[in-house]
């Protein structure tokens, strides 16, 4: 165990103990230049988490750049807690998607529950009241002890923490590769709504002005937390326990609720709450991007364990504690706001005039550092890059031809693809409809939560396919923003602009990072074709364990407006008679399909193609079509296939079936997973009407009421299913593979 | 009519009670911190489903242990109609204003989704506008929600029709898939389902409207009966 009165800054440079903190040796000497002198152990500590990847980006910083993110509707982009974007009426959606990759793989419970509670705290510090979470989870197969523990506690700790909050979970997607074995993947999304004009900044403005701490006392949980994200896990990752901090929902709920009223209040200059790197990020940050310096006193933080040094103060993540900026004079307003919800606001400092980031305790200057270059400077890294040779190969390879005999059976044995398979065992667990205004809950293409006293909705979805990822980064980022784009469409909503959750492998392998390259211009190439601007995000690397990188796995937050609730559109197939037509052409492409893992237990090849200006024709003639009334359902064809989509249009216990004819290889036309499609239906009466606005439409067949799934080929009928009996297949699955002996 | 809503620490259906009452329902609400609460004058009282206090130690224990109880129970006496829905239901439990107690789902997880409700009692001022029998759509979202109480308690339920909805197919384990419950003397209400999330169509199902329709034309008869 580390203890800061033992260590000098002789020792710090000759040890070289920096290095347990993550910095390098070329670090050092700039932290020595800034500072003039050798630092002392707390400095260290504190320029360690700041100039971490996960607080600084010194390695995406580069990447990132590439990102639009600009845009009309663009109120506030990257660089506060979380972005705005405008939904008319003086109204803004702010949203942002945050990974909780590293404690959830050590422990999951908390892991998960600690990454809603800190996107959470992102969204309400602007200002706004969060409306719903969404998650992103990736894990190994559910055939290990290990893998379905890892999978029961992450839904499991994000129930108990979301659901205790009051904030909907209504949305969200989980998938199953090898790859995420030992290091599981879980991205946490929260989206609010507020009146721009009460928009926050999290500033420390106004010299002499007071800084005022509320919250959680601070304890020893979570020090190193951003250092920690930010190395590989490996076998003594357990020994990090300590690393992950605890999450108390109830506090949180009450300090939502307690901002939400002090936001209100002339006497609040800034706010901002406490995340990754806790004090030390959310102070030094609110002075520097004021422009001013801050001076706080560590003797004044509550505290919950006796005898904290100023280095494990400055960086514990101890959760649900905030930092503000008040008016000097004004801070009793402040304190009797928080009293009402039993919570105690503490002055702990002021704001300075000279720049530095200054903090005493016990009587003693025990850190004074220029906060400019603590919270801006963090050295930028190019990482190397090198095309992998398995990227060469894969392109190299002749088209992946699956051979399917029997396509009733194959049908089954994807809907019980965990992937694809129902996730109701998952999303049950979500209180998905606290606040009362969730139109459509998980299992829809996309959410929809209306805004109350008005026409309007908003629709969300997270989506990122990191198996054509892994095959063709570009291709595979491209396909991940369209993808996203997709289901906001199918559900009748306009896409507004996108969050970003970059989860990849180690950036000091140059193929990695090759990947991280290659994987962010397809996703800008694609946000700027479909007009959706990056708006907030977050990157987590170093997502390895024992030397095996994830696939890449650019996680797309994506937020949309229903212009009108008529707009609101079902992803199930609604009535009998009604005409059900495929936009988009159907090749044969297999590359990092659904089928391709079932036949083969593995993904190789070329990613499916993607036409970027045929997406944005296939979504713009669409919500024309949903705009104008003439589209009953509508449902984005992706993993599977069409089969898959014909099937899961049809699980709504409606009693429908459908009656389809495909014409050609019928493989490729029910299992190939080609880009910028959708499976519509449109009642009989429009259909002149919807041929006349949607270009690339084929009718191929009708919705019949007697529950059965019936595909014909030429003259064969090749699939005649109950819809009952597809459906409990889809349901089954997961929890027939949890109950399985590992 | 003039609705309370009190809200308690870690309420989180606090608004979208008063919601149903103001909007849905179009009559006044008011929203009350448990601290500065004054019941008096009201013509009816909704305890709103969360995690009061965390429910770190029994669900809904700690806030039954609150000063606004005391009041609660005089408004009960007066006859003044008190609905709890969900952690409502708990501090109803909690507080002894209802018989029983809440187990953990059987299945030990939390659940949200819709549920089918029977009303075996409309002869209630909380059911009048529901028939007898029937079917009705309600989510419930609730990890508490598993119904307990011993033999003798259960029979005089029965017995005096104090079982209000029961689950078609209970989720929880619920004793004799008991739902919601009332009073002897009819003016308690405790349900885990959420009739205040099932207010209008856009939210997938209407029909917990119908109970607080009941409410307003229970209280509208009595007014009117007492004017």
């Amino acid at each position: 165990m580390l203890q800061a009165p033992e260590i000098t800054p002789e020792m710090i440079e000759q040890d070289k103990v920096y290095q347990e903190m993550g910095l390098t040796d070329k670090e050092y000497d700039m932290i020595k230049d800034i500072m003039g002198r050798r630092p002392n152990f707390t400095e260290i500590g504190i320029f360690s988490v700041m100039w971490s990847e996960h607080c600084s980006y010194k390695t995406s910083k580069p990447l990132l750049k590439k990102f639009p993110t600009e845009g009309p509707q663009v109120v506030q982009g990257p660089g506060e807690g979380a972005g705005v974007v405008d939904i008319g009426d003086g109204q803004g959606v702010v949203f942002k998607v945050e990974s909780h990759n590293h404690p959830s793989a050590v422990e999951p419970y908390q892991g998960a529950a600690t990454g809603v509670g800190g996107i959470i705290r992102d969204v309400f510090s602007m200002g706004a009241r969060p409306i719903a979470s969404l998650n992103s989870l990736r894990f190994g197969n559910l055939n290990t002890g290990r893998v379905k523990y890892l999978f029961d506690e992450v839904v499991h700790g994000i129930a108990g923490y979301g659901n205790c909050v009051g904030v909907p979970t209504v949305g969200g997607e989980v998938q199953f590769d090898d790859c995420y074995e030992g290091n599981p993947l879980v991205n946490a999304m929260c989206v609010g709504l507020i009146d721009t004009k009460d928009i926050q900044k999290g500033i420390a403005a106004g010299l002499g002005n007071t800084i005022m701490y509320v919250g959680s006392k601070t304890g020893r949980d979570g020090i190193h937390g951003a250092t920690f994200a930010s190395e590989d896990l490996s076998e003594d990752s357990e020994s990090k326990r300590s690393n992950v901090q605890v999450g108390d929902p109830f506090m949180e709920k009450l300090l939502i609720e307690a901002c939400l009223e002090v936001i209100h209040s002339d006497a609040l200059v800034g706010i901002q709450d406490m995340g990754a790197a806790g004090l030390t990020s959310s102070a030094s940050e609110m002075a520097s991007k004021a422009g001013m310096g801050m001076e706080m006193n560590l003797d004044l933080i509550p505290q919950r364990e006796e005898n904290m040094t100023a280095y494990e103060m400055m960086l514990s993540e101890s959760q649900e504690r905030m930092l503000l900026c008040v008016k000097k004079g004004q801070e009793q307003e402040i304190v009797d706001i928080f009293k009402k919800y039993g919570l105690e606001a503490v002055a702990v400092g002021k704001v300075t005039d000279d720049n530095m980031f200054r903090l005493l305790h016990k009587g003693e200057v025990v850190a004074d550092i220029p906060v400019d270059n603590l919270a801006e400077d963090a050295p930028i890294f190019h990482k190397e890059s090198k095309v992998p040779s398995f990227y060469e190969e894969y392109q190299r390879m002749p088209a992946y031809q699956p051979e399917v005999k029997d396509h009733a059976e194959t049908l089954k044995q994807l809907l019980q693809q965990p992937t694809i398979a129902s996730k109701e065992y998952v999303y049950d667990q979500y209180d998905s409809m606290v606040q009362a205004n969730t139109v459509f809950s998980p299992g829809s293409d996309a959410a929809v939560v209306r805004v109350r006293g008005y026409d309007k909705a908003i629709a969300m979805t997270t989506d990122c396919n990191s198996r054509y990822i892994h095959l063709d980064p570009e291709t595979g980022g491209k396909i991940a923003v369209a993808e996203a784009a997709r289901n906001i469409v199918a559900s009748g909503a306009k896409p507004l602009a996108l969050t970003d959750g970059l989860n990849f492998g180690n950036p000091d392998k140059p193929e990695n990072f090759w990947q991280m390259e290659k994987s962010v211009e397809g996703m800008s190439a694609a946000s700027l074709r479909l007009n959706t601007p990056v708006i907030s995000g977050n990157v987590s690397l170093y997502n390895e364990s024992n030397g095996q990188a994830i696939f890449p796995t650019p996680v797309v937050g994506m937020v949309g407006l229903h212009e009108s609730l008529d707009h609101i559109t079902p992803s199930h197939f609604q009535h009998e008679g009604d005409l059900i037509y495929v936009i988009g052409e159907t090749e044969a492409e297999f590359g990092g399909s659904e089928l391709q893992n079932l036949l083969e237990g593995k993904y190789f090849g070329k990613a499916p193609a993607i036409d970027l200006d045929i997406e944005t024709k296939h979504q713009e003639q669409l919500l024309v079509a949903i705009r104008a009334g003439l589209i009953s359902s509508a449902h984005d064809i992706a993993e599977g296939g069409l089969g898959v989509a014909l099937a899961e249009s049809l699980f709504n216990d409606k009693e429908l079936g459908a009656d389809v004819q495909l014409a050609g290889d019928l493989t490729a036309a029910l299992f190939s997973e080609s880009q910028s499609r959708f499976v519509v239906t449109v009642p009989e009466k429009d259909r002149e009407a919807f041929e006349a606005k949607v270009e690339d439409a084929q009718l191929v067949g009708t919705v019949t009421a007697t529950n059965q799934l019936v595909v014909r080929n030429g003259e064969k009928e090749a699939i005649t299913e109950d819809v009952t009996t597809l459906q409990q297949l889809w349901k089954g699955a997961i929890p027939c593979l949890l109950k399985s002996k590992a | 009519m003039k609705f309370a809503v009190i809200v308690f620490p870690g309420s989180n259906c606090d608004r979208d009670m008063y919601y149903a009452a103001k909007d849905a329902l179009g009559e006044d609400a008011d929203m009350l911190w448990y601290q500065e609460a004054n019941l008096e004058g009201y013509d009816a009282i909704l305890i709103p489903g969360g995690f009061s206090y965390g429910d770190y130690l029994r669900s809904g224990a700690i806030a039954s242990t609150s000063d606004i109880v005391v009041q609660l129970r005089e408004q009960a006496d007066k006859g003044v109609p008190i609905l709890g829905v969900c952690n409502g239901f708990q501090i109803l439990l909690e507080s002894g204003l209802l018989p029983g107690a809440m187990l953990r789902n059987k299945n030990l997880k939390f659940m949200c989704h819709f549920e089918n409700l029977i009303v075996e009692n409309n002869d209630s001022l909380f059911t009048s506008k529901y028939q007898k029998g029937e079917v009705v759509s309600i989510p419930i979202a609730h990890h508490d929600g598993n119904y307990y109480c011993d033999d003798a308690t259960l029979a005089r339920l029965k017995e005096n029709n104090q079982i209000v909805f029961t689950y078609e197919n209970n989720p929880n384990g619920s004793v004799a898939d008991i739902a919601g419950i009332i009073n002897e003397q009819g003016n308690v209400l405790g349900m885990m389902p959420h009739p205040e999330r099932a207010v209008e169509a856009i939210l997938n199902s209407d029909d917990g409207l119908k109970l607080f329709q009941s409410m307003l034309e229970n209280w509208r008869e009595r007014y009117v009966a007492g004017a």
